[in-house]
């Protein structure tokens, strides 16, 4: 028995959203009589941090801590439209939406507190901490509690703002495909080390190296989880994962998650990330969703791995030590390939 | 232990980096109810009286159905009702038809003809989960089975089965035109032709669960106002609630969905099985009706990420230069179409992978066949296709003999390059992602490549659309009668040619409706490249309030800059934070007399008080 | 349907119930008692997020018959708190970035506090023992083994 070491590579880009049949949402953003901010969304959390990136967005668009924003989504009743939460379009598609109604709900709490101050309200700026003051004169200040207040039980304004972000339907070319399929792009590049074991045919991933390039890191601690959790995921695709493990036959079918594998926290491998920031003119300060293609150059990647380790070419996922024994069979014993 | 790095130097002149709350690793809005098991999923609503529904499924591939026999089903204990597909009030949807894209071809209860094993076909609600399952057990449908088809390509035989009478050929209607979706830039015959090695190769996904933790379901109740609640998992509110609303006759005004907080979806949670079923028993019994995958379900009923077939044609030449690419792909739909039509414009918009390639054919089918249907997961669309482009270019590496990273580098894409789809590429970064993984994994690469940007070498000759030839294989219901290739260009009867051009322009975002819904230039942290700040240079006076423009219409594009600035409207241009040349800054205000803000009257609320001005 | 009582106390208070014959755990602390902390993930008992502990051991409450819990004493999530303020595991793994969607948070803490009572200093080898019945589709589960190992540390401090 021999364990062959194997390194492979892969790099990826990644359309943000998708927009052939339209991709709106919408987002309402209003102040409490006392200054904080609602951001009202019918947009879905499914643990990639909707609600927290789009806090963020609408915190720094309105020049407001994050603590004063509070998002709620998703309710029909006081959400209004949103396609939903898939395609990476969240953080760009929603993202926008909530800049537009912030911004909206800013340039009115900057008229309310220019009423106060009687200054022009283009001579005002926030400061992110709760106040706004007239540029060049810190001291000339009044905070956004006040403004909201005065706001509402004096000057009868309300601080609040609508915003909707669509990119319209790009029809297709039947003949030629032409498309304006996606406004921007993440992109990504891996290395992936591992060993294989040439008498059971058992992968073990031992090391990942990454690049990724996502626009501008909103939240660096949700990137990583991302990026980190979806690695993971792209290596259990890559090595574990089917509900057909005969396709097209679909018998033996794994029906709970004894029989439908995916690497444990005993499997976890070292990954060692770089996160490079190209910001998208058309996104949320720059920011593409990375919360998809930050699984798929792990699949190749690991294939790619495998055939440099021993010489087995698997075109076909998963790539279970089964697969890989009987190619290792079939050329008469592992061979190691050449690295260029 | 893994690790993290922000590369903050590289692109760093097209980022503002001074932001305040954007870029801070701010814990979790939802976190606390997390920790705490608080957050609200789905089923975490308690209702007195709640009922179970589970479904009757059918235990074959394709079959057509003589009768339902409910009536032993009907005596059990606990059985509050039964729902037959005669009970759904419009019985057939498609999940697109929301945006007019495909016909409607899926009903919720299928009362005519299975075409996967565990289609629902009778919906049964209970007092108890249990009572549920054992009333669905007694349920007798008298099935006469018919053959069935389950691999892409021998549904595409003349005699296969007929999976869905929607689509009798067994593939996706395409502009009313083709069988599939075609992708044609320049010609790759001729670039076949001229190349030193053809490289070849066949890849195969499988199909994968999403397997969040929390399964898919959803509870409905009867509101007042003769309005139904619905708190659902769905990753997709108003879709789901427009398909409720369509599929049961109902006005959306009578619905009152909420959801959110999600255990997870990974694509899995868009289908919108169980709102309408919940809602519907919801309707028949006047109670709260709770209607959810198990376990089991949710591995075999639920949609997975479909498989997908690719086959993969490369025209090399010596150096390494990818001259001709053609892909052929086969998308594993199931048995109706959810959202496969649309994974395939949207895979085809993304060939042939990030790499600049001036001859690109593809033939993209979504083929039905006798299983579960396919539906979104992470990476919808491309996780399949990228697993066969970059393993294809480890083949064509290793044919030419070269380092694998130089080979992607050498054919990357860069800023100002025609793209297949024929629109330019920009903010492209995949040059500078292979440098920095492969010196993270200090996997040599030579100095040529070390050196190459994506900001540099692109545009030019590599903007051009070329002469393109095209062909008119595969209309609808071809294949139907004589066994024809899949292949692009095969089995043309004659071919047409489309001249060399340059891009349209893409289409962008509408504007914002109003003046005000403009985020001040200045603040959305974005400068041009090696010019400071990324808006227009001041213009007007720094006092003036932003004025927004709509943009008009751009002219075909000649030049392409490496980065274009949004539509040049007279943006107002206030201080910026960072650059090194800071516009002049307004004269400090000076207040005539010392300025005091409002002034509270003690023990008065603020609330009702508000502040008196000076 | 046979209405059995039982009588248990959950997260230190005494509760009683009737329950049918069959009834799980799960089902009795979330809809009969409605503590909600516990989630349904699988049923079969192969993801973890419905774990419970039953006097102190981990156990998976949707295979437990509720009248087996007769006369003991049930911990949830429910009850890691004191009061308002967090157990160190929630702030561990609420500062530390341990969850995304969060269902199977609940049941991972579970875990861990079973782990940690009986083992205040473990190695991350013993960690991934006590969750390896837990399953998690999002975070890749280092954050979470980092955010017990966090905890670890603090509550040994607590001690010390």
């Amino acid at each position: 028995m021999t364990v062959h070491k194997g390194r492979g590579f892969a790099c990826i880009n990644y359309p943000i959203g998708m927009n052939l049949g339209g991709d709106p949402s919408q987002a309402l953003v209003h102040s409490t009589p006392d200054g904080k901010f609602m951001v009202s969304l019918s947009a879905i959390d499914l643990g990639q941090g909707m609600k927290s990136v789009t806090r963020q967005i609408a915190a720094e668009t309105l020049g407001v801590p994050v603590a004063d924003v509070y998002v709620d989504t998703a309710d029909s009743d006081t959400g209004p439209h949103d396609m939903g939460s898939f395609a990476s379009r969240g953080t760009h598609r929603v993202g926008n939406a909530v800049i537009r109604a912030a911004a909206e709900a800013r340039a009115a709490m900057m008229e309310a507190a220019a009423e106060e101050l009687e200054v022009n309200p283009a001579d005002l700026d926030t400061d992110g901490e709760g106040n706004i003051h007239v540029k060049g004169a810190p001291g000339r200040s009044i905070t956004v509690a006040d403004t909201a207040i005065a706001a509402q039980f004096k000057q009868g304004k309300t601080l609040s703002g609508r915003g909707i972000f669509l990119i319209p339907t790009s029809e297709v070319d039947a003949d030629t495909g032409e498309m304006t399929p996606v406004s921007c792009f993440a992109h990504a590049a891996v290395v992936v080390d591992l060993e294989v074991d040439d008498e059971t045919g058992e992968v073990t991933v031992s090391e990942v190296n990454s690049a990724y390039e996502v626009g501008r890191a909103l939240n660096p601690k949700m990137v990583e989880q991302q990026l980190i959790g979806g690695a993971w995921m792209g290596i259990s695709h890559a090595l574990y994962e089917t509900t057909e493990p005969y396709y097209p036959n679909r018998s033996h079918g794994p029906q709970d998650y004894n029989t439908y594998l995916m690497p444990g926290p005993g499997d976890v491998v070292p990954h060692h990330i770089a996160v490079l920031e190209r910001p998208a003119e058309d996104a949320p300060f720059g920011g593409k969703g990375p919360g998809e293609m930050c699984a798929n150059p792990l699949l190749p990647a690991v294939a790619n791995a495998i055939y440099n380790a021993v010489g087995v070419r698997c075109d076909t996922l998963p790539i279970t030590p089964e697969k890989v024994l009987r190619g290792i069979q079939a050329n008469g014993g592992a061979q190691p390939r050449e690295m260029f | 232990m893994s690790s993290i790095e922000f590369r903050k130097d590289l692109f760093a002149d097209e980022r503002d980096d001074t932001l305040k709350e954007i870029g801070k690793p701010t814990i979790r809005q939802d976190i606390l109810g997390h920790v705490t098991g608080r957050s609200p999923y789905f089923d975490d609503h308690l209702f007195d009286g709640l009922l179970h529904m589970r479904c009757v499924r059918s235990p074959h591939h394709h079959a057509r159905i003589r009768s339902i026999d409910t009536s032993a089903a009907d005596r059990m204990p606990g059985v509050r009702r039964v729902i037959r597909p005669e009970d759904v009030p419009n019985n057939l949807n498609t999940l697109l038809s929301l945006i007019n894209f495909g016909k409607d071809d899926e009903a919720l209860l299928q009362g005519k003809k299975v075409a996967y094993v565990g289609e629902p076909v009778v919906a049964i609600i209970a007092e108890t989960e249990r009572q549920a399952r054992d009333a669905v057990a007694v349920v007798r449908v008298d099935y006469e089975v018919l053959p069935h088809v389950l691999d892409v390509e021998e549904a595409l035989e003349p005699n296969a089965p007929v999976v869905s009478e929607t689509y009798p050929n067994n593939t996706f209607d395409y502009h009313d035109l083709y069988d599939h979706q075609k992708l044609r830039f320049g010609d790759v015959d001729k670039g076949f032709a001229e190349a030193d090695h053809i490289v070849e190769g066949r890849y195969q996904m499988s199909p994968i669960e999403q397997a969040p933790t929390e399964t898919c379901g959803a509870i409905a109740a009867p509101e007042t106002n003769n309005r139904f609640v619905c708190y659902t998992s769905t990753q997709a509110l108003f879709f789901s609630l427009g398909t409720t609303a369509k599929l049961l006759n109902m006005p959306s005004s009578q619905l009152h969905f909420i959801g959110g907080t999600v255990g997870g979806g990974f694509g899995g949670k868009v289908d919108s099985l169980h709102e309408p079923l919940a809602v519907l028993g919801s309707k028949l019994t006047g109670a709260p009706v709770k209607f959810t995958f198990d376990r089991a379900e949710e591995m075999q009923v639920g949609a997975p990420r479909g498989a997908e077939r690719w086959f993969i044609k490369d025209g090399v030449m010596n150096d390494g230069r990818i001259v001709a690419r053609q892909f052929t792909g086969f998308f594993d739909s199931g048995a109706y179409t959810r959202l496969s039509s649309y994974a395939i414009i949207k895979g085809t918009g993304h060939l042939p992978g990030p790499y600049s390639i001036p001859n690109v054919a593809s033939n993209v089918y979504c083929v039905y066949t006798n299983r579960t249907p396919a539906t979104a997961m992470r990476g919808f669309g491309i996780t399949g296709v990228d697993f066969s482009i970059e393993c294809h270019m480890d083949k064509v590496a290793e044919t030419v003999r070269m380092n694998p990273i130089e080979l992607r580098i050498l054919n990357s894409y860069r800023d100002g390059d025609m793209k297949a789809h024929r629109r330019l590429a920009k903010n492209t970064a995949l040059i500078e992602c292979c440098q920095v993984a492969a010196g993270k994994a200090k996997w040599p690469i030579s100095a040529d490549a070390a050196a190459q940007s994506s900001l540099q070498g692109g545009g030019g000759d590599r903007a051009i659309i070329p002469e393109t030839v095209t062909d008119q294989a595969g209309r609808i219901g071809e294949r139907r009668r004589s066994k024809i290739p899949t292949a692009p260009g095969e089995g043309a009867t004659s071919k047409g040619r489309v001249a060399a051009g340059s891009s349209v322009a893409p289409i962008v975002a509408v504007p914002p409706q109003r003046d005000d819904m403009v985020i001040d230039p200045s603040r959305t942290g974005h400068r041009k490249a090696g010019a400071g700040p990324a808006v227009p240079p001041v213009q007007a006076t720094p006092q003036a309030p932003p004025r927004y423009t709509p943009p008009t219409p751009a002219a075909p594009v000649q030049t392409i800059p490496s980065y274009t600035p949004p539509p040049a409207a007279p943006v107002v241009q206030p201080s910026q934070p960072a650059p090194a040349v800071q516009p002049p800054a307004p004269e400090p205000y000076q207040p005539s007399e010392p300025f005091q803000k409002g002034i509270k009257r003690p023990g008065v609320s603020r609330f009702i008080s508000g502040t008196r001005r000076r | 349907m046979v209405k059995t009582p039982i009588r248990f106390t959950l997260n230190g208070s005494e509760t009683a119930l009737f329950v049918d014959g069959g009834a799980n755990l799960l089902d009795t602390l979330r809809r009969g008692v409605g503590d909600l902390s516990p989630k349904y993930g699988c049923g079969q008992g192969t993801c973890g997020t419905c774990t419970v502990l039953i006097d102190g051991e981990p156990h998976l409450s949707c295979l437990t018959l509720a009248e087996t819990a007769e006369g003991r004493s049930i911990e949830t999530t429910n009850g890691l708190a004191n009061g308002a303020e967090l157990h160190p595991l929630q702030k561990a793994f609420m500062e530390n970035f341990g969850a995304q969607c969060g269902y199977c948070t609940p049941g991972m803490l579970m875990a861990a506090k079973a782990l940690l009572s009986k083992n205040p200093n473990p190695s991350r080898e013993e960690i991934v023992e006590a969750i390896s019945g837990n399953i998690c589709r999002c975070t890749g589960y280092e954050p979470i083994i980092d955010a017990i190992m966090i905890a670890a540390g603090q509550l040994r401090g607590r001690v010390a």
